[in-house]
């Protein structure tokens, strides 16, 4: 019980984390300055909500593990992301579909964990949910923006839309952990987060003139710490300067 | 204690410096215990940039006035929210030029998209639209004046 609920602090956690320094990568590269400026706000918001998760991965686990140690000392197979968030960023419409899609479902699911048993993450879900609102709001209305934009708009974030389905059926997987979190009250149904996040995927997806890709086999494992190639690459630009000098301070 | 409130009422936001850390609620409870002063702090966002500087500047500001035990914590509970700002304090954002958010935190309209009708701070018109949902800061949307044109910040709600 007690690795599960740190297992379950690091998934939300590296989620933040890496969906963060991806969307960091953008910071200087947005199409135009409103949208470099949204975009590494959002960015700023989940390293923050990353921090408050691993401030409390580390008390959890104790044996003097600091939010940084969290952070810049784990390797590939020690981090619980979902894969989807450690994908390349590619063009603006995949960043887009990326975001619309990750933040849709963490909308639903800070809302649901906003009724934890567990205080602390009941706390950070509090905190978390002002910011994912603002967020969820702003990818709709990009997809809506590109779907129903320009023909070649449309055709790259509907060719995002079906490479990126493929990653989203592991949000939804529930394995022990999972369920074993849900038992205790402190995590959240995942088949009920499915349904709602597909009726308001739908609903998106079909103002922005686009077609939702049909279910097929789903990629999963980077919960469990199994991860695509990309990962590697992620963290060796995260951590090589803290790796480099471990001792460093401002 | 009336006296820290009136130290803390003068250390400034320092992405915002017209506005005290009073003034935007970031000051939840001060407690003085055997001569240790507690104050504690809430951040506007989760990864507010400036709560180092805040914390600093807070214990600075203590020290200088002869308080040499102080602990500044760090409170992400109940989240802060645009509803505990003062209404001096929106008074003096007006006055800078940015608009102070406008209703309760409780209003629920960003989720359906529906860009709120901001007055503008200069010429005070509501013939104003949305650029961006996300301004200079994380806090702050950005706004144009349909009427005088000025590109503007609005604090949004929280």
């Amino acid at each position: 019980m007690k690795d599960q609920l740190l297992q379950y602090t690091l998934r939300l956690g590296d989620n933040a984390l890496i969906l963060g320094q991806r969307l960091g990568e953008w910071c200087g590269h947005g199409p135009i300055l409103e949208q470099d400026i949204a975009l590494t706000n959002i960015a700023l918001d989940q390293l923050g909500q990353a921090r408050l998760l691993m401030q409390y991965a580390a008390e959890q686990k104790g044996e003097g593990y600091t939010e940084d140690k969290m952070a810049f000392f784990r390797d590939v197979t020690e981090y619980h992301n979902c894969l989807m968030v450690e994908l390349k960023n590619g063009d603006w419409g995949r960043t887009i579909a990326r975001q619309f899609l990750f933040d849709t479902y963490n909308y639903f699911f800070y809302t649901a964990l906003l009724s934890s048993a567990d205080e602390r993450l009941k706390d950070i879900a509090q905190k978390a949910i002002k910011e994912i609102t603002y967020h969820a709001q702003w990818s709709a209305e990009w997809l809506i923006r590109l779907g129903d934009g320009t023909e070649e708009s449309h055709r790259r974030v509907q060719e995002s839309l079906n490479d990126l389905w493929e990653w989203t059926g592991e949000m939804f997987m529930m394995d022990e952990v999972d369920k074993a979190m849900l038992e205790a009250g402190i995590g959240v149904d995942l088949n009920r987060i499915k349904e709602q996040w597909d009726q308001k995927v739908s609903q998106i997806i079909e103002m922005a003139t686009l077609t939702k890709p049909e279910d097929g086999w789903m990629q999963s494992g980077g919960k469990q710490g199994e991860h695509s190639e990309y990962l590697g690459y992620v963290l060796a630009e995260m951590q090589h300067l803290p790796r480099m000098h471990p001792e460093a301070e401002w | 204690m009336d006296k820290v409130w009136n130290i803390l009422k003068n250390v400034s936001d320092p992405e915002i410096p017209v506005l005290t850390v009073v003034d935007m609620g970031v000051v939840r409870d001060v407690e003085e215990q055997d001569g240790k002063l507690t104050v504690s702090i809430t951040p506007t966002y989760s990864g507010c940039p400036a709560m180092n500087e805040i914390e600093s500047n807070i214990r600075w500001a203590l020290e200088e006035a002869g308080y040499n035990e102080v602990e500044v914590k760090t409170l992400i509970s109940p989240p802060w929210t645009t509803d505990w700002m003062t209404e001096e304090g929106k008074q003096k954002l007006q006055e800078y030029g940015i608009a102070p958010p406008e209703g309760s935190s409780a209003d629920k309209s960003v989720l359906f998209g529906e860009a709120k009708k901001v007055m503008c701070p200069r010429c005070k018109s509501r013939n104003t639209k949305m650029i961006s949902q996300f301004g200079s800061t994380a806090c702050k949307a950005l706004y144009q004046c349909e009427d005088c044109k000025e590109p503007f910040d609005y604090f949004k709600c929280l």
